[in-house]
């Protein structure tokens, strides 16, 4: 099996996205397009240093994931055109425009609470702990639009297992990072920030639960979460916590953002359920971007082969 | 102004004025130009203009009384119709891409979603003032009565608002200001209401009404 050896590599050698599309133009310009990659990338540092991009930029060697679907994928351009990340602007063009000079390096991660090995990841130590794997997944919004992102990262189970969760662990809260100054237009979201999600231990651990460093072949983009977010394909989108600064085991279920704000309509687990609607529009439906017509919304977003066995027995209603 | 006001090509260009967000949206939808999630740009956008169109309507009687301006009254059903003609290009994005024109699916929505339903009555109660804004039916029911059924609109307004409201997650600034223009817009007339029934009331005490009760 070809799997690539993560751990010859840092975040500093992937190929920054505007160099990797530079020089395919600067080499065809150039009319040189059979020269060898070091001469075209040596080359290119001098014309264009790569300093500011430090998103977008390309990943090679990722292993396939059996949990892949073969669903079309969703474009790109609508992936990262079309976000909701209020602390970059309640449209869904906001983000796109406003994050675009989000500081994302340095980073680090806190694990924190309820373990053995409480300590900090930077993104060059989170990138090596497990080979990168590519893993398609349906992302359905509880606003009834849906997306097929070919998302890459590993399970989050990874990172758990190092930390060592102590037999008090329950739970896991989850926290996106928070800037007034780099997030003015949080002012107008209307909800608290910094933005907070959470898991029990038992879904944190599930294998499909995605610690996430990138999309489409290459690194997430600002308004997609950077540099690392979560996904959890079988929840409604505002789960999947992006720009992710601390990961914090405990005991008590953790306080979530959008259920602060309205308990009724976004519960802690939110998991897709075409049977239950959110209190003001029923959630049978999506609409897939890019199509016209809605399709069937199915329980888990599909995934209660690998999902379902930890609700049973739990009422789905009451705990939406 | 007032030649202004009178003058049919005035009425001419504001039609086509009123035409410019279809032709927007028509045109944009030809070119595929709707952005990466069109049902949306479209039942926002024509959501967004059947408020504004209300809102229009609404302040043609203030306009009229505050800026003494009475000849404004030749563009209040002209506003008041495009209004229709927005909720009914509304209602279209609704029943056919969301409901794919499965009326019975639809009257589940209905019946089932107060955010659907409060916006489905503001759009119900626009048709019947739709088919007697002509001058024959304002003969056929009466001046008075015309008005009494007419005034449904701010019943609209109101459904139209909660409707918006009904619909964003947290960010309320939109809602809110419509919410505002209409509030202060019915307001007003609330305003005059009272002052009308205060005077006629007192009109009618005032002679006999000072000795209150003389026998004590």
């Amino acid at each position: 099996m070809l799997i690539r050896k993560a751990q010859d590599l840092t975040y500093a050698d992937v190929t920054p996205r505007s160099v990797y599309l530079d020089r395919r133009k600067f080499l065809r310009a150039m009319g040189i397009v059979g020269a060898t990659a070091v001469a075209g990338k040596g080359l290119l540092e001098l014309a264009s240093p790569s300093v500011k991009a430090f998103a977008g930029t390309k990943f090679t060697g990722l292993v396939k994931s059996p949990f892949s679907t073969t669903e079309k994928l969703s474009t790109f351009d609508d992936v990262s055109h079309y976000n909701n990340y209020y602390e970059f602007g309640t449209d869904k063009s906001d983000p796109a425009k406003n994050a675009q000079k989000f500081q994302t390096s340095p980073w680090t991660v806190s694990v924190e609470g309820e373990v053995k090995t409480a300590r900090k990841f930077t993104m060059d130590e989170i990138l090596k702990l497990a080979p990168l794997e590519e893993r398609i997944y349906r992302h359905r919004c509880v606003e009834r639009w849906s997306i097929v992102v070919p998302w890459i990262g590993f399970s989050f189970n990874v990172l758990a297992k190092l930390a060592e969760p102590t037999p008090k662990a329950r739970y896991v809260a989850f926290q996106t990072f928070y800037d007034s100054r780099q997030m003015p237009q949080a002012k107008y979201g209307g909800i608290d920030f910094p933005y907070v999600e959470g898991l029990r231990l038992d879904e944190a651990m599930n294998p499909l639960t995605l610690l996430c460093v990138g999309m489409y072949g290459e690194t997430l983009p600002n308004q997609d979460g950077a540099p690392v977010r979560m996904v959890i394909p079988w929840k409604y989108g505002y789960k999947s916590i992006k720009s992710l600064v601390k990961i914090r085991f405990q005991e008590k279920e953790p306080p979530t953002t959008w259920n602060r704000y309205s308990s009724d309509e976004y519960g802690f687990y939110s998991n897709v359920n075409p049977n239950v609607d959110h209190p003001r529009w029923s959630q049978a439906k999506e609409r897939r971007l890019g199509e016209i017509f809605t399709r069937p919304t199915v329980m888990f977003n599909g995934y209660s082969d690998q999902v379902a066995s930890m609700y049973n027995g739990m009422d789905l209603k009451k705990f939406h | 102004m007032r030649a202004l006001l009178t003058s049919k090509w005035t009425k001419v260009v504001v039609f086509l004025i009123c035409l410019i967000p279809f032709a927007n949206l028509l045109s944009r939808f030809i070119k595929g130009n709707l952005g990466i999630n069109p049902v949306e740009t479209l039942q926002h956008g024509t959501g967004d203009w059947t408020i504004r169109f209300i809102v229009f309507t609404l302040c043609i009687t203030p306009f009229r009384k505050l800026l003494h301006l009475p000849d404004l009254i030749r563009f209040r059903r002209m506003l008041g119709l495009f209004a229709f003609f927005y909720v009914c290009l509304h209602f279209l994005t609704y029943l056919g891409p969301d409901q794919s024109f499965d009326l019975a699916g639809m009257w589940k929505d209905v019946y089932k979603r107060p955010f659907i339903t409060v916006g489905f009555l503001g759009f119900v109660l626009l048709i019947p003032l739709a088919l007697t804004s002509t001058a024959g039916w304002i003969r056929r029911l009466g001046g008075k009565r015309w008005q009494m059924l007419h005034r449904a609109i701010y019943v609209t307004a109101i459904c139209g608002v909660i409707h918006y409201y009904w619909l964003v997650k947290s960010d309320v600034r939109k809602p809110v200001f419509y919410g505002s223009l209409v509030a202060i817009l019915l307001l007003w007339r609330f305003g005059g209401w009272l002052s009308k029934r205060r005077s006629t009331v007192a009109a009618k005490i005032s002679p006999q009404s000072a000795p209150v009760n003389p026998s004590q």
